[in-house]
């Protein structure tokens, strides 16, 4: 179970490499059977207005601990191996990767369901906000889009 | 002491990131908010914390606790 708050750009899919054979394999090799992955990028649109920046903020140490709690709330709810989730902070551009959320179990269905639960606890309750640059000043993002 | 801090949108609009109260002017969450607001009604959809621990206006604060007050999260 790891979680990690990113100041620089990453690729997910080369972190989902990284950290199945670093991490996954040596304990689980054989055992997990699905693994399911969400992965959020930076749009250039939003309600209508080209965005061309995006700043997101975040509650330091809030936010470790709400990742953490989302975390331990799907292992307790789902039969996992393991999760990840790697999120964005700072400035970043369109088609920037922002979020990264995985669940490995044995099966599809349970690691399905855990990973549609981490995204969606973590964009209700992970203290992040989003303030977009657009082509004639900035705006805050008021709400989060319905999924 | 009772560290308050603001994020986001808030922390423009009250024009700085945060500031120290006397912990013997406030017991609630609610009454950390009037001290601090400078007469700012508290918005509707406004977010509470205590000790990095969502609460509610109603939640007692005491000496050395770190209260924040936040918009909704839009994170992910």
């Amino acid at each position: 179970m790891k979680i990690d708050i990113c100041e620089k750009s990453f690729s997910p899919w080369a972190l989902l490499q990284e950290y199945e054979q670093e991490v996954l394999d040596p304990l689980y090799a054989g055992q997990y059977g699905a693994a399911t992955v969400f992965s959020g990028t930076m749009r250039e649109f939003n309600e209508g207005d080209g965005v061309t920046g995006m700043l997101l903020e975040h509650y330091p140490g809030m936010t470790d601990r709400y990742l953490e709690k989302i975390s331990a709330e799907a292992a307790a709810r789902w039969e996992l191996l393991d999760t990840l989730i790697v999120h964005r902070v700072g400035l970043m551009m369109p088609n920037d990767p922002i979020v990264l959320v995985a669940a490995w179990s044995a099966h599809r269905g349970e690691a399905f369901e855990a990973a549609r639960y981490l995204i969606e606890a973590l964009k209700s309750r992970a203290p992040f906000w989003k303030k977009e640059q657009l082509e004639e000043g900035e705006r805050w993002v008021a709400h989060n889009t319905p999924a | 002491m009772i560290q308050v801090r603001f994020f986001a949108s808030l922390r423009e609009e009250m024009g700085r990131e945060g500031v120290e109260l006397d912990a013997a002017v406030a017991t609630t969450i609610g009454e950390v908010w009037e001290r601090v607001a400078e007469g700012k009604e508290r918005p509707s959809n406004l977010l509470m914390a205590r000790n990095m621990d969502y609460s509610d206006a109603g939640t007692p604060v005491s000496d050395g606790d770190e209260v924040a007050f936040f918009p909704p999260v839009t994170g992910g």
